[in-house]
């Protein structure tokens, strides 16, 4: 028994395929800068979010071209699913000046401004006033978007995240807050950082539309993302989704996992969402082996892109360190 | 033989009223511009500066904020990302220590995590200084805490036409730019020019031209230096006062141009002495122009202390017309 998806969800074979090879460009690209993390390609602090890509998926299916997103330090998969360019993203890993950030921002600072996104934030909470600023400028501009604005359970506990949810309703900001929920604060859990642990309650109390979903199942995230999202250009208002998920390997790199038992992880990983969606769609008679193959190929030779584009990729000249720190006159 | 009147060419102002006529101004020339920060709306602003703007902008424009400081200026970090120009007030420096983390680690540093992608095209206002007797959390001098900063460009009005002329041109600034009004200076009145507008925000500027000695300041010191440079003069020392206006880029050329006229230096800063703008300034001259000196750069800084509440402690802790005249004297062997 894997599944954690409602037995009464159902998905079409097309929509079926896109969201599972969604999840498994964000599950194989992660795997692959492990692996290059262990090869010394990756250094500094790397955040894998495997584990949780029903989240990332499921949210960015309600988001706009011309929507803004902000993300914290664990948003690969945020970058590569808002259409960041594979190797523009690995590019910045290896910290190569084709890198989407030219190499300054690394593996977590990710910024794209064709696709709109602010960053990859490595202060937990320090996105959350931004995205608000982000959103109100939009709208102070006549723009019809909204801001997705992605952080963890570790940010519930920071000022930033109270005073900007008090203020994001105060002055009705059109952002759709994304809690991903991973049950722990870099290896402490929730448990031990909250007493109040149902984050949903927190934006709530604010006067914040919130809700909690289950963030291994991403139809229900996907659901429940448009929901939101239609909401929030509805009404202009905030909408807070609190998505319980899990991540399935260490906080980061240098990350022993004391703090939690194996029998645990082995627990959720009982609720992979990857395997859940092709058991979903298998029992539907959607999906074939092949088909699973030949995501799989296609992943697989979209990684292998980006990993040749970062190894080809050049050293920004060292007297270029100081450029980026005022803007250059244009020209 | 009389000639047409003229047109008053100046008008009599308040540094309070200088920089709210640039609010005014910048908020008619630019839409985009808008005004954030504590009782800045109704209660007419914590110093009364944005007195009437409420009323004349709307509330989308003027926007009172709770006491929510790392909030707001990251808001305002966020609506500069998103191409409005705002202006976030922050009552006192003190409690822009509540905002640092958006100062430092989001709007300085953005433009460079990002490649040069994103900048943060934001102006923050607060207010510094001593002379109040506000006691030790309203009444520091942080303004070389946030030279410091590479990302972010420091301004420290302390002229009537700064007042009025810096913040046009920190608007037009694609990167975060800092102004620290010194609280004592609110009240200070004069003669404006009647057509002052935007003045350079690069250099630094000499007040007082002199031979014998250059006293090189900012902000709150200012007014003191150019007091204790008129008795000075009374007893036949001729002191150079150099406004350095700018402390981030500091304006190193006019610095040591001043060294060069006269070749003894004091330094009056109202920040604490160690790791201060006067550090700063006392090594670049030692690194530019070493061998112009006649004598050691002398500095006169606040007594290492957090501010105490009783006047003459506080009137103690910072440098005064006196300590500063006493300094130059020293430095010039009278």
């Amino acid at each position: 028994m894997t599944a954690t998806i409602s037995p009464s969800a159902t998905v079409s074979r097309d929509h079926g395929l896109h969201l599972l090879q969604q999840m498994l460009r964000v599950r194989r690209f992660e795997e692959k800068c492990a692996e290059l993390y262990g090869a010394s390609k990756i250094r500094g602090f790397l955040h894998l979010y495997v584990g949780e890509e029903a989240v990332v998926t499921g949210v960015m299916e309600a988001l706009r071209p011309e929507d803004a997103i902000v993300a914290t330090y664990r948003e690969h998969g945020h970058a590569l699913l808002r259409g960041v360019p594979g190797e523009s993203i690995m590019a910045e890993m290896y910290g190569k000046v084709e890198g989407c950030s030219r190499g300054r921002g690394g593996s977590m600072h990710l910024f794209d401004a064709k696709t709109r996104l602010y960053g990859g934030n490595a202060i937990v909470a320090g996105g959350l006033p931004l995205a608000v600023g982000v959103a109100l400028a939009d709208r102070m501009l006549g723009k019809d978007t909204i801001t997705a604005c992605f952080f963890g359970d570790g940010a519930a506990a920071e000022g930033a995240f109270h005073e900007t949810l008090n203020l994001a309703a105060l002055w009705s900001a059109p952002v759709l807050f994304c809690c991903e929920n991973n049950r722990y604060a870099m290896g402490t859990a929730l448990e031990r950082s909250h007493f109040e642990t149902d984050l949903s309650k927190k934006a709530a109390v604010y006067g914040i539309a919130s809700r909690a979903v289950d963030g291994m199942d991403v139809l229900a995230v996907e659901a429940a993302a448009r929901e939101a999202a239609d909401a929030v250009r509805a009404t202009g208002r905030p909408h807070f989704l609190e998505l319980r998920t899990y991540r399935f390997r260490a906080h980061s790199m240098f990350d022993a996992e004391l703090y939690r038992e194996k029998a645990e992880v082995e627990e959720w990983k009982q609720q992979d969402p990857v395997p859940a969606l092709i058991e979903l769609m298998r029992g539907e008679g959607t999906l074939q082996d092949a088909d699973v193959e030949r995501i799989e190929t296609d992943v697989a030779a979209e990684i292998e892109r980006a990993v040749a584009f970062a190894e080809a990729g050049t050293w920004e000249p060292v007297e270029d360190l100081t450029r980026f720190v005022y803007s250059e006159a244009p020209g | 033989m009389t000639a047409t009147m003229a047109a008053p060419a100046t008008v009599h102002t308040t540094y309070r009223e200088a920089i709210r006529a640039a609010l005014r101004d910048a908020m008619q020339r630019d839409e985009r511009v808008l005004l954030m920060g504590e009782d800045v709306g109704r209660y007419g602003g914590c110093y009364a500066v944005s007195l009437g703007l409420l009323k004349e902008f709307g509330e989308e424009r003027v926007r009172d904020t709770p006491l929510s400081e790392l909030a707001f200026t990251g808001i305002g970090v966020g609506m500069a990302l998103g191409g409005m120009r705002p202006i976030v007030e922050v009552m006192t420096v003190n409690f822009s220590l509540l905002a640092l983390d958006q100062i430092l680690n989001n709007a300085a540093t953005i433009l460079h995590m990002s490649g040069g992608q994103f900048n943060v095209p934001l102006v923050i206002r607060m207010t510094t200084g001593s002379g109040r007797q506000l006691a030790a959390q309203h009444s520091h001098s942080f303004d070389g805490w946030y030279a410091h900063i590479p990302g972010l460009k420091v301004l420290t009005p302390a002229t009537l036409e700064d007042a009025r002329g810096m913040l046009w041109p920190a608007l037009q600034d694609p990167d975060p730019v800092l102004i620290f009004e010194h609280g004592a200076l609110y009240n200070m009145e004069g003669e404006l020019a009647a057509d002052a507008g935007p003045v350079d925000i690069a250099r630094a500027k000499v007040m007082r031209p002199g031979t014998a000695l250059s006293i090189l300041t900012y902000g709150g010191t200012l007014f003191k230096s150019l007091q204790a440079a008129e008795q000075l003069a009374g007893e036949g020392i001729d002191a150079e006062v150099v406004d350095l206006r700018v402390l981030r880029p500091l304006d190193t050329d006019s610095i040591l141009d001043s060294v060069r006229r006269t070749h003894r230096v004091l330094v009056v800063d109202e920040g604490w002495r160690s790791g201060s703008v006067s550090a700063e300034v006392s090594a670049r001259i030692t690194e530019g122009a070493f061998y112009e000196l006649d004598a050691p750069v002398a500095r006169l800084c606040s007594a290492e202390v957090p501010l105490p509440y009783a006047k003459h402690l506080e009137d103690a802790a910072v440098p005064q017309p006196a300590t500063i005249a006493a300094a130059a004297r020293q430095l010039v062997g009278r």
